[in-house]
């Protein structure tokens, strides 16, 4: 139950992608940055199966397997850090975390 | 001056030695202690020595004007100039060299008693021995240039020693007087190498003085005496002529052995022998002649007018530096250029032994330098008193002793030579007149007459140690017998010091123009005018010692112009020093601190303010920076999509 | 909330997706199944992303977040990648999600003040991802033909055989390096998150 051009499947990605980036740019909760973040992988990740898809070939699929294994690292330790400064600001305000200003 | 010229290959050692005593004592000898530097220092010196004597013997196995030559090494070798380290012995250099050595030595261990208690040993053997090094290679080298760099050396060192007691501001203006008027003499003399290099002409040159001389005949005149007057300004310079003088007697801060080394033995009279070495140059510039004889015989006239009044036992001896200088210039102003090196010997040994012995009696006052203050010491330091005594006698000018014949020779030249005149000779024979009288005043002064000497320093008065008396000895028993060698033409032998170097002086005046007879009339006013100045301060300060004082009162006007130096350092200082200080002093506030540092500090306040511009870049908030680079991720993809 | 930058990109992306699936639908000159399914899948789970980044509370915004993995695990299935789609519930809506909550829920954090989204880049961020996504679009839009129809796969085509016969041959390297990565992260996370003993 396909035909569906694979375009659709990409366009679908880069709105997702999009989404997220415009997410990551305007929000300053710094978790919902990272839930942004996540939601761009997401949309790397559907391209990939597309293009598994498409090209009938499983490489496709085993990079998506990776893309999750080190999107699970990331957030293991990003919200590590961000718990870490936390204790320190008292705050998730991504303008109050600004340890890198001059 | 076409000898034959015989390379060797130990010349460089004379020297090199020195130099490596100057190395040991600055790295090694702080560290090795006052024994080591006090043998070392005199060791090179006395090793140095006896290389010039065996240098010497070398020479006069040699047929009559041959010379030994070494060419160390290639120094400049740019388009048209190709000057080499060489050096250079024929009979005036073997002459020079052997002075130099002979009397250093004698200094350098006088100085291991003199200053035996001083805490800068180290510091001040190390600049004794670079002055060495730096008079050697004046004397021996082959070239103009290479003659300049021991030139400029010793004027260094001369600056070096005289402010070595630097901690008094007063010493150390010395120093620089001595340096900055050098330098102006400097000058003079590195015009004169210019020019002489532009007018030799197309083709590669040395600037040795063997090319000089073979060319000298085509320069044009009036060049010959721009150049040698050029030459001659730093010949006033170095040593010590009209008006360049003036920092002599202010040289006399630094510590007494450099006085006798510097100021008497060899650094002054570098002039002389420069002009000496280029004797072919001024034979051919009778202007240049004229100008130097008569500024020697005023020299020798002013600088003796000074000493008469001084009380400073040193001041008194620098000044009468400066008039017997007044007479080598004379000498060679006048073609006797063998005289003038001759009196230019028996100085060293004569004004060397006057020095040192002025040390040692300065060193047994305990640093009293003031005659009024001395009187009577003959009974408590005999030895430097009768050294002394000879000392004087030879300055004086009275025979047997060397100064006699010195003296003699250069005023029988300056009567009878054609580049001399009558007038020349009234005005040496009346500086003669003076010389006798201020030393024969110094001598009764500080050793005979009632003894005004306090009564603190008279608990620590002692003769020297042997360090210091020795030299004295033997430089009293050369000045005594030194001028056996140069004797009037019908005496005995003769003058075989003129004919020893006779090669080197093709043009000189000789004295055969003069009859015996003359000769004879001569020599008996200068011993009459001796004996008169003698005569006059035996009067003066042993038998009726108020007269003095009286004549001063009468002649209050002149003896206070005289008392004063004829305030010629407050006329300079006038003219020249306070002007140049204006324009120090304008330079360094508008256009040190405000221009260049303007420059320099606006740069960086530019950086700076550029930077804290860019860094408001850093805002420390990571979606500015994500921002950005989706920007740049949009701007790639425009790039190839509008491609 | 919807600020006119925003609004301005999802009115542009809706219509741009409605344009190409019309398109695809009339080039395809029939709609059928699967075109319905896809257009039902995206559409929701655009609504649910944008619920993401919208919302003031980050649990509604980790809740909207779980919704569109599981949307995504849909599509998965439909693109005959069945192992995938079980790891993304499994790894990603059930695990990294679930930290997710604990950490909001740890951190006590209420609803966003207003002043939480940032004023002065809204407009300009909006602008910059506009852009973005015309230029992807751009390079998206290359012929590449449809996708094959279901059964035109090999057989076997997304199952954990195939999959693991591809990780540990072809791709051993990098599944051991990431197991390295794994145990790197799991160290620093608990060495961040370590309270220091005072």
């Amino acid at each position: 139950m396909t035909l569906v051009p694979i375009q659709l499947y990409l366009i679908l990605g880069a709105v997702l992608f999009t989404i997220g980036a415009v997410g990551v740019l305007v929000r300053r909760n710094v978790i919902v940055i990272f839930m942004s973040i996540e939601l761009m992988l997401n949309a790397v990740n559907l391209v990939f199966v597309a293009f598994a898809r498409q090209w009938q070939s499983m490489e496709g699929q085993v990079t998506v397997f990776f893309v999750m294994t080190v999107a699970a690292a990331e957030a293991a330790v990003g919200l590590a850090i961000i718990i870490a400064a936390f204790r320190n600001r008292e705050t998730v305000n991504a303008d109050e975390l600004n340890f890198l200003r001059w | 001056m076409h000898a034959a010229a015989t390379p060797v290959q130990f010349l460089w050692l004379i020297p090199a030695l020195p130099a490596l005593g100057v190395l040991l004592n600055i790295f090694v000898g702080p560290r090795a202690g006052r024994g080591a530097v006090n043998f070392v220092s005199p060791a090179v010196v006395g090793v140095s020595f006896a290389l010039a004597c065996y240098t010497f013997m070398r020479l006069l196995d040699l047929p009559h004007g041959a010379a030994l030559v070494q060419d160390v090494y290639p120094w400049i070798t740019a388009g048209t100039l190709d000057v080499h380290v060489a050096f250079h012995i024929d009979a005036l250099s073997g002459v020079m060299i052997s002075i130099v050595t002979g009397v250093g030595f004698l200094i350098h261990v006088y100085s291991t008693g003199y200053m035996h208690e001083d805490a800068g040993y180290a510091r001040y053997f190390a600049y004794l021995n670079l002055f060495m090094f730096s008079m050697l290679l004046l004397v021996m080298a082959d070239s103009l240039p290479l003659m300049f760099v021991g030139w400029e050396g010793v004027g260094v060192c001369s600056y070096l020693l005289i402010g070595f007691w630097y901690d008094k501001e007063a010493n150390a203006s010395a120093g620089k007087k001595a340096f900055v008027v050098n330098r102006v003499g400097d000058a003079g003399f590195i015009l004169g190498i210019f020019l002489i290099f532009w007018t030799l002409g197309p083709g590669t040159h040395s600037l040795r003085f063997t090319e000089i001389a073979a060319y000298a005949s085509k320069i044009p005149p009036h060049t010959v005496t721009v150049i040698t007057l050029l030459l001659f300004v730093g010949a006033t310079g170095k040593s010590a002529q009209l008006p360049l003088y003036v920092w002599l007697p202010d040289a006399m801060a630094g510590p007494t052995p450099v006085s006798a080394l510097i100021h008497a033995a060899t650094m002054v009279t570098a002039g002389v022998y420069m002009i000496a070495r280029l004797n072919f140059l001024y034979i051919l510039s009778p202007t240049s002649m004229t100008v130097v004889a008569t500024i020697g015989a005023l020299t020798a006239l002013f600088a003796a007018t000074i000493g008469l009044m001084q009380n400073d036992i040193k001041k008194v001896l620098a000044y009468s530096t400066i008039s017997q200088l007044g007479y080598m210039f004379l000498g060679v102003g006048v073609g006797a250029f063998s005289s003038g090196i001759f009196h230019l010997m028996t100085h060293a040994f004569f004004k060397g032994l006057l020095f040192l012995g002025s040390g040692s009696v300065i060193h047994g006052m305990s640093g009293e330098q003031d005659m009024q203050k001395m009187g009577g010491l003959r009974s408590y330091m005999p030895i430097t008193c009768w050294t002394f005594f000879a000392g004087t006698l030879a300055i004086a000018g009275f025979p047997p002793f060397a100064g006699f014949f010195s003296k003699d020779a250069i005023l029988g030249a300056a009567y009878g030579s054609e580049h001399g005149s009558v007038w020349l000779w009234v005005l040496g024979l009346l500086a003669a007149g003076l010389t006798s009288f201020y030393m024969f005043r110094l001598l009764f002064l500080t050793f005979f007459g009632e003894c005004r000497i306090d009564e603190h320093a008279k608990h620590h008065l002692h003769e020297s140690p042997a360090s210091m008396t020795m030299p004295l000895i033997v430089l009293a028993i050369l000045s005594l017998i030194g001028g056996w060698i140069g004797l009037p033409e019908h005496w005995l032998w003769g003058d075989r010091f003129g004919e020893f170097l006779a090669p080197i002086f093709s043009g000189a005046y000789a004295s055969e123009h003069l009859s015996a007879g003359t000769e004879s009339v001569l020599m008996g006013a200068s011993v009459v005018a001796a004996a008169i100045g003698f005569g006059v301060a035996y009067l003066f300060y042993l038998v009726q010692p108020g007269l003095p004082m009286l004549l001063a009162w009468k002649a209050k006007g002149a003896y206070n112009l005289i008392f004063n130096k004829y305030y010629v350092d407050e006329l300079y200082d006038l003219l020249f020093v306070r002007s140049t200080l204006a324009l120090s002093t304008f330079f360094w506030r508008a256009v040190d601190s405000e221009v260049i540092d303007g420059l320099v500090n606006g740069t960086a306040r530019v950086v700076n303010a550029n930077g804290g511009l860019w860094r408001r870049l850093q805002t420390g908030n990571v979606q500015h920076y994500a921002i950005s680079m989706l920007l740049g991720a949009v701007v790639i993809l425009g790039y190839y999509a509008l491609r | 909330m919807i600020l006119l930058g925003l609004g301005l990109l999802v009115m542009l992306m809706m219509l741009s997706l409605a344009g190409v699936v019309a398109v695809g639908g009339i080039a395809l000159a029939s709609i059928n199944l699967g075109h319905v399914v896809f257009a039902l899948l995206a559409s929701l789970m655009i609504l649910s992303a944008l619920g993401v980044i919208v919302n003031r509370s980050p649990i509604r915004s980790a809740l909207s977040l779980v919704v569109t993995l599981f949307l995504l695990a849909v599509m998965f299935v439909s693109l005959d990648a069945h192992l995938v789609a079980m790891l993304q519930i499994i790894v990603y809506a059930g695990a990294i999600m679930v930290l997710f909550l604990f950490v909001i829920m740890l951190l006590n954090l209420h609803e966003d003040r207003p002043a939480m989204v940032r004023v002065g880049v809204r407009g300009f961020a909006g602008l910059v991802g506009t852009l973005f996504f015309l230029g992807a679009v751009h390079f998206l839009m290359r012929p590449l033909g449809a996708l094959p129809a279901a059964g035109a796969v090999p057989p076997g085509f997304g199952t954990i055989e195939q999959l693991a016969e591809q990780l540990f041959t072809r791709s051993l390297l990098a599944f051991e390096v990431t197991s390295i990565l794994l145990l790197v992260a799991i160290v620093g996370a608990v060495v961040l998150a370590k309270r220091k003993l005072a």
